[in-house]
């Protein structure tokens, strides 16, 4: 039971590092500016590596390759929350979906330093650590965006509507929650929301975007149990065209 | 990657006269010394004009050379793959970054380069006008045509444009992974099954033509450059670069096991050089000039770019962040 609700967790950690570290890599190329192009491909790398660490860390627990769990399961099988899973459409959406996700990250690891769970408070150290540049980006460019022309406050406040039910669903709770906080892996969603919503509202009091009733978003849940947005599927079988052309090949 | 294959047109030396011959003897003599030419030094205005005319074009292959190889990042196969072509692709970004920031130390603002770039005024390296299909295209890619932008890059760092030549040392370096991790991938497509062989197979066939033009037209029928080599603006001729890649690289493709496509390749054991097909420069001239497979597919996808980002610029230019209402 133990073991099931600690895989149950890293599982949807390294599930939502992936998938946003793919989307943050469909930027390259594409930039507003060739300065972000940088960044988000960074933040990419950082993401999917993360994710590879994590999927190692089951693979210690029994868990296929990671190659194998990356590349071969099938949407249902993903755990990620369905913020990461949409498309990047355009900068003002990437950019506040990377601000709402990295926020809720850089605590989520931070609570996780504390992990009973050893390995996984000693990974979640080193991960912190990169999380705070990618929240001084973040940080920096809705400060800056948010107070600067009417046209960038009003996509950014849009995108912000729209996203912010999905990002509640970055704390949809585990089946196994109760077990999660009473074994120490970790303190638990309802914790991590009520000092993620504390973060978001302090930095928008930094821009002209409107503050945030709470009361009156609704959350959007699913994704921790496998149900997906219909923009998973074409996103995995992207990832997956050339590793199975032949998965047993080494390429 | 991605520069070399610079082409250059005739030079008109009139502009000359014009210049103050005392400054100008010593321009050259600077060059002639091996000293660096820095952005406040005197220079005559052709040097200048062909500096940015290089250096653009090279910073220009940097971020159209990005997409070929950009659309594979999500379709790397395994993480190893996909780390670092995430990581590849990214320093080619950050040269053109790099390279933008060199040659607007000749007075060149960045927004003009890319206006020239969509324009078709400036040019890009013409490799980059033919489709990457496949995954073994990529790694031809990272291995091959990285492997001829450092033959030209290594020479250019030996230029006479301070800026330009610190900016390809940093490149260089950077290059010299690319080449690592392309020639990798290619190995495991060498020895892996025989579907991976004959996908990189394809990929050289696909690619040896417009790897051939890369290097420019053959020094008998390209324009006369003298002045750029004196002035160690261009550091040698087309035909000695495509040599030497050439010397290097063929021998690494066929000890793979691969074959080129060029019934006439071989080493001429008198001369040292190798002999080949020519290439047809008028198929080169055709897709500089706009009638390549890819070429309006890729400037129209760097002018989308430009414009959903337009906003994002203009916000960030912005003179002051607009006054906010405190809380209390």
């Amino acid at each position: 039971m133990k073991e099931v609700a600690l895989k149950e967790l890293l599982y949807k950690i390294a599930d939502d590092q992936l998938i946003l570290g793919h989307r943050n890599s469909e930027w390259t190329g594409f930039g507003p500016l060739l300065e972000e192009d940088i960044a988000f491909s960074s933040m990419a790398q950082d993401k999917v590596g993360q994710s590879y660490a994590l999927y190692q860390l089951l693979n210690q627990l029994g868990e296929q390759e990671p190659d194998t769990v990356a590349f071969m399961r099938n949407a249902q099988q993903f755990h990620n929350c369905q913020l990461v899973e949409l498309p990047n459409g355009e900068y003002d959406f990437s950019l506040i979906r990377h601000f709402l996700f990295d926020t809720a990250e850089a605590i989520r690891f931070d609570l996780l330093s504390q992990s009973s769970y050893q390995p996984l408070a000693d990974l979640a150290k080193k991960i912190k650590g990169e999380l705070q540049y990618h929240t001084l980006h973040a940080n920096t460019l809705i400060k800056k965006l948010g107070s600067a022309t009417p046209e960038s406050i009003g996509r950014l406040q849009n995108s912000l509507d729209i996203a912010l039910p999905y990002a509640l669903g970055i704390f949809e709770p585990s089946p196994f929650e109760s077990s999660i906080i009473a074994e120490g892996f970790f303190a638990g969603e309802a914790e991590l929301q009520k000092q993620w919503i504390l973060k978001v509202d302090a930095l928008l009091a930094q821009t002209q975007l409107k503050p945030i009733s709470w009361p009156t978003v609704k959350a959007i849940y699913g994704g921790r149990n496998g149900q997906h947005t219909e923009h998973l599927q074409p996103l995995l079988d992207e990832m997956s065209e050339v590793f199975k052309i032949d998965p047993t090949a080494e390429w | 990657m991605y520069g070399g294959g610079n082409t250059f047109e005739a030079i008109r030396t009139d502009s000359l006269a014009q210049e103050d011959p005392e400054k100008l003897a010593a321009f050259e003599a600077k060059i002639e010394r091996g000293e660096k030419i820095e952005p406040t030094d005197w220079m005559p205005a052709l040097y200048r004009k062909q500096l940015i005319r290089m250096i653009e074009q090279h910073a220009h292959s940097e971020i159209i050379g990005a997409l070929p190889e950009g659309t594979w990042i999500t379709r790397a196969p395994g993480f190893k793959r996909k780390l670092s072509l995430m990581a590849k692709v990214q320093d080619e970004v950050g040269h053109a970054q790099l390279l933008y920031s060199a040659a607007e130390t000749l007075g060149k603002t960045r927004e003009q380069m890319i206006d020239d770039l969509l324009s078709g005024k400036s040019k890009y390296s013409n490799i980059f006008n033919y489709p990457a299909f496949t995954w073994a295209d990529s790694c031809f890619i990272s291995w091959l045509v990285d492997a001829g932008a450092i033959v030209n890059q290594l020479a250019n760092a030996k230029g006479s444009y301070g800026p330009y030549c610190r900016a390809l040392e940093r490149i260089c370096a950077e290059e010299s992974f690319h080449l690592k991790y392309g020639h990798h991938c290619v190995i495991f497509l060498a020895t892996g099954t025989d579907k991976q062989r004959q996908m990189f197979q394809e990929a050289i066939n696909r690619w040896w033509a417009p790897m051939m033009h890369f290097f420019g037209p053959s020094d008998k029928i390209s324009a006369h450059t003298e002045i750029l080599m004196k002035w160690k603006v261009k550091m040698g001729t087309n035909d000695d670069m495509r040599n030497q890649f050439l010397d290097m690289y063929v021998p690494k493709i066929w000890e793979l096991g691969f074959t080129l496509p060029d019934p006439n390749l071989k080493k001429n054991p008198t001369t040292n050089k190798w002999e080949y097909t020519e290439p047809d420069w008028e198929e080169f001239k055709r897709v500089i000039n706009g009638e390549g497979p890819c070429n309006k597919e890729r400037i129209e996808v760097r002018r989308i770019a430009e414009e959903r980002g337009r906003w994002v610029r203009e916000a960030l230019k912005a003179p002051q962040a607009a006054y906010v209402t405190p809380l209390a």
